[in-house]
């Protein structure tokens, strides 16, 4: 299944969207991860990496983001992995929530990862570095 | 300039910006969202922290370090691009244990570049670039001039100076602040301030 981060500035709008993704597509690798470490609104390059670890299988993981410093950071996490992974994990231009919740509903009933990204493009919305 | 100075000019740096971090935050509360001194001062106090308990022989570990803890504390737009500044640089003078003035071109220049990258930005785009550029330039054509180091130091400083005003007439198309669009014409960029600020530091610590 493929995996999916969505790092929000906000603890709490990362918590809602999870909210949603675990009612509606219980058994996908969501993790959803905002806030920095000591709670500020902001992202942290730490728990990035960590949530692509935990979701990272053979399949692949893509990451939404709500605004462009959370894709720097994103970026960056990437940059930390092996090279193996790295080939497999895609930073996704899309709206944010419905991106997360359409591709964690897709990952769910088993779409693969160029699948979820061909979807995604309906939803792209060239967002702000 | 050995390991011991420079990680006392990055000491310094972590000061200046500890004392200018509610202006810092107010110029990016005006057009942003408001936290980019605080952040600053938190990432680098974490670097003083760092260097009060650590020592470094090898200045391509102590500016990765920088990076690092730049990276993991900062949490706004400025830990990346000011992360990567430094972690491009560590990568050059990896080994090495002492830095002089002509060392100085080399270090804007992959800052610069690193910073461009990682931003997607350009010149007047609004940003740390608007400073950091013509600093680069600045020092650049001094060092192929034969100046002396004090008048390098002094032109760079100048020319990010100027930057920075320039950041005043022109409109933000990176950031938080290009959602204002023309609005943010009239105020002047945070980042391009804070590039201002380490560099007069860096002119301060040496002259």
């Amino acid at each position: 299944m493929v995996g999916i981060v969505a790092i929000s500035h906000s603890g709490k709008l990362a918590e809602g969207i999870l909210e949603i993704t675990e009612q509606m597509a219980k058994n996908a690798p969501v993790i959803a991860v905002g806030g920095t470490n000591d709670g500020r609104i902001g992202t942290d390059i730490n728990r990035i990496l960590n949530a692509i670890n935990e979701v990272y299988s053979e399949d692949g993981v893509l990451i939404f983001y709500d605004l462009g410093s959370a894709m720097m950071n994103a970026e960056m996490a990437v940059e930390f992995l092996d090279e193996d992974k790295k080939s497999n994990i895609e930073i996704v231009d899309a709206a944010f929530v419905e991106g997360v919740i359409s591709a964690a509903v897709y990952s769910n009933i088993n779409m693969d990862k160029e699948f979820i990204l061909d979807e995604m493009k309906k939803i792209k919305i060239n967002k702000r570095d | 300039m050995k390991v011991d100075n420079v990680k006392k000019i990055i000491i310094n740096i972590g000061n200046i910006m500890e004392e200018n971090k509610s202006f810092l935050s107010e110029l990016d509360a005006a057009i942003g969202d408001g936290d980019h001194g605080h952040n600053m001062a938190k990432g680098f106090n974490f670097v003083i922290e760092d260097f009060n308990n650590n020592d470094y022989d090898d200045l391509g570990l102590l500016f990765k370090k920088v990076a690092m803890l730049l990276i993991s504390n900062v949490g706004g737009a400025s830990g990346p691009l000011y992360g990567t500044a430094f972690m491009e640089i560590s990568k050059e003078f990896s080994g090495r244990d002492e830095l002089n003035i002509s060392d100085l071109e080399k270090i804007l220049e992959l800052s610069l570049k690193g910073i461009k990258l990682r931003g997607k930005a350009e010149l007047d785009d609004k940003t740390i670039i608007d400073a950091l550029q013509p600093a680069y330039l600045s020092v650049k054509k001094d060092l192929e001039n034969n100046e002396s180091e004090n008048q390098v130091l002094e032109n760079m400083v100048m020319a990010a100076e100027k930057g920075v005003e320039h950041t005043k007439e022109i409109i933000a198309k990176k950031g938080r602040a290009s959602y204002l669009g023309e609005r943010s014409i009239g105020h002047q960029d945070p980042g391009a301030t804070s590039t201002y600020l380490i560099l007069k530091t860096i002119k301060d610590n040496i002259i």
